[in-house]
């Protein structure tokens, strides 16, 4: 289909990918612009189906809010939750900063 | 040691019950064979040789001081790695958690280790559960006991292998659009999607939140019943657990194998057939539908007319799921992290690490979900989705009026070649065709092996028959599945798994079997 007109650019994966916080190549640019091209041209299809008036699913089973009692309960031990961690500094995650320089 | 593994679960529950061997012995079999094979099939991402030696000699000393234990005590199982397990790495199929050792069990994995099951180690997957084959996993693919040049299915590809190896007798999958039940398929195995909300969630990495279930794979209906009824039941961890008793399965799979179907309703799906499948498994599939009719049942067509639609909704739910839990790796508290120097910001510290930690397959599912998501497209793709889902619900609630069990092939292909379908994502999605109409509507589906296609490839290969059944009627699953079972074991004389390729020292060197 060449004239199709493409679902998906380039610079729209680009804008994606930041969204998604992915760091992506030039290359992998354009494999992705490529191959979501494809696959969004076919999940399209969903959209033969004429649905105006009905209601949309998010789960096959209906969804109460649960709660539970109010009670104190042990959590993980700091040292095991933070043997997973990439960094840790004075018994907290160490994590790089957080704001741009102005 | 060869004839402990070829027993099944039940089997060799007996057998230690009895006194007749050790649950330690049994375990050292399994390890022997994983040591003699794996090497040919790389079923396993990580061998715990240590820790189930003890956890069997646990059993074991607890059955000698007279206590009296599960139908499933001392019995090796081979656990899906995207389920976490205290002590043991759990990678998910991902560099990004690459050498991550959880400090906690997932609810399935507490509720075994408590029935006395043996966690022999964990399972090879495609990364995030995200695929058909195991060829996404960042460690490397699985090979398929039938047939070593393909692929085992999947995501559950390291699950299905090492059942159909003879490496465990039980082990765990989970299945977001069909990935135990496709990988149970090519290789000849049962394997069973329980209900939405029938077993927790609770330390299981997180795909698709609305989609994901575990569930067990075996080489019969029984062993499989008898994993469910472990590991299913309400959580209060999970707040999407079901509170209501599991049905009695175990119970269901011994009815069921006396053979007598009959004034059961049974309605095939005229949508999941025909055109795209291969002849040997549409073959199979007919002789099946017959089979039932023998049986006792009665058969008749059922027509789920937006099934057609199943397969565009799940690949736009199931990525914006996907885009949406996968942002908790963030290389902050857990995993990977990567150019953390020179200043680096945390974004820029996020987005590298990211980068080099997902697979294609994952990155691809992210950026569609995010897509999928974001304002302007939100309604034309993920709401529609949506709303085909209610259809889909709604077709399903349809049949249920006219019949009692839905049946399908469990996928149009039989295994295909390692390879042959990386390049073209949407090929490699069409393999969860049939199984996707039943993981949007929650219900339970299970998979049973019913024949073998000699068409459509050089050797032949395993089709699985699947059987639909309403929201928490787990139980008609498996009780007709091993009526099935039965029926075609009497006829052929043995079980499936027999007429497998046996794996020996061509494949690998011998010197582990003791």
């Amino acid at each position: 289909m060449p004239d199709a007109p493409s679902a998906i650019t380039r610079a729209e994966v680009a804008h994606l990918a930041r969204l998604a916080r992915l760091a992506v190549t030039d290359d992998e640019l354009d494999t992705l612009a490529g191959e979501l091209d494809v696959i969004l041209t076919s999940v399209a299809r969903v959209q033969q189906v004429a649905a105006a008036d009905i209601p949309p699913t998010s789960h096959a089973v209906p969804l109460t809010n649960v709660l539970r009692a109010d009670e104190v309960r042990p959590s993980l031990p700091r040292q095991a939750v933070l043997a997973g961690a990439p960094a840790a500094e004075e018994e907290r995650f160490r994590v790089p900063r957080i704001l741009d320089e102005e | 040691m060869d004839e402990l593994t070829r027993m099944t679960a039940v089997e060799l529950a007996g057998q230690i019950a009895a006194g007749q061997v050790s649950a330690a012995e049994v375990t050292q079999a399994h390890l022997d064979r994983i040591a003699a094979v794996d090497p040919a099939l790389h079923a396993f991402l990580h061998v715990d040789a240590d820790g189930a030696l003890a956890a069997a000699k646990t059993v074991d000393e607890r059955r000698a001081a007279g206590e009296r234990l599960g139908p499933l005590a001392g019995v090796p199982l081979a656990l899906k790695d995207v389920v976490v397990s205290k002590g043991l790495p759990t990678t998910c199929g991902s560099k990004i958690l690459e050498g991550w050792v959880p400090p906690y069990d997932a609810t399935i994995t507490r509720r075994m280790k408590d029935a006395g099951i043996i966690i022999l180690g964990k399972a090879n997957m495609d990364e995030f559960a995200m695929g058909s084959s195991t060829e996404n996993s960042a460690y490397g693919p699985t090979r398929n006991p039938w047939d070593l040049t393909r692929v085992p299915g999947g995501s559950s590809g390291g699950s299905s292998a090492a059942v159909a190896a003879f490496q465990a007798p039980l082990a765990i999958g989970t299945d977001t659009g069909g990935s135990i039940r496709q990988p149970a398929a090519v290789t000849g195995l049962v394997g069973h999607k329980p209900t939405y909300g029938g077993v927790s969630r609770y330390g299981l990495i997180a795909f698709s939140s609305s989609l994901d279930q575990a569930g067990p794979l075996a080489r019969t209906v029984l062993d499989a019943a008898l994993l469910h009824e472990v590991i299913g039941g309400h959580d209060p961890a999970d707040s999407t657990s079901i509170d209501a008793p599991v049905p009695a399965l175990a119970e269901a799979a011994r009815s069921g194998a006396a053979g007598d179907l009959s004034g059961l309703r049974v309605g095939v799906v005229r949508e999941l057939g025909g055109e795209g499948y291969q002849a040997g498994v549409l073959d199979s599939f007919r002789q099946a539908v017959a089979l039932l009719a023998e049986l006792g049942a009665e058969v008749v067509e059922v027509s789920c007319p937006h099934f057609d639609y199943a397969l565009p909704a799940y690949y736009l739910i199931a990525p914006s799921e996907c885009s949406s839990n996968l942002a908790r790796f963030d290389a902050m508290r857990y995993g990977l992290r990567l150019g953390d120097e020179d200043d680096a910001s945390l974004e820029e510290v996020m987005s590298r690490t990211r980068a080099a930690g997902f697979g294609p397959e994952v990155k691809r599912r992210i950026i569609l979900g995010t897509y999928a998501l974001s304002s302007g497209y939100y309604d034309a793709y993920y709401g529609q989705a949506q709303k085909v889902r209610t259809l889909i619900l709604r077709d399903f609630a349809a049949a249920y009026e006219r019949v009692d069990v839905l049946v399908s092939p469990t996928s149009p292909f039989v295994a295909f070649g390692i390879g042959e379908r990386v390049a073209d994502p949407m090929a490699m999605y069409v393999n969860d065709l049939c199984t996707l109409p039943a993981s949007l509507a929650g219900v339970p589906a299970i998979s049973v092996p019913c024949g073998l296609s000699a068409s459509d490839s050089p050797t032949p290969l395993p089709v699985g028959l699947q059987v639909m059944a309403p929201t928490l009627a787990d139980d008609r699953c498996y009780r007709v599945a091993a009526a099935v079972e039965a029926a075609l074991d009497a006829r052929r004389g043995h079980p499936f798994l027999a007429d497998a390729p046996a794996l020996t020292g061509a494949t690998a060197h011998t010197g582990a079997t003791r």
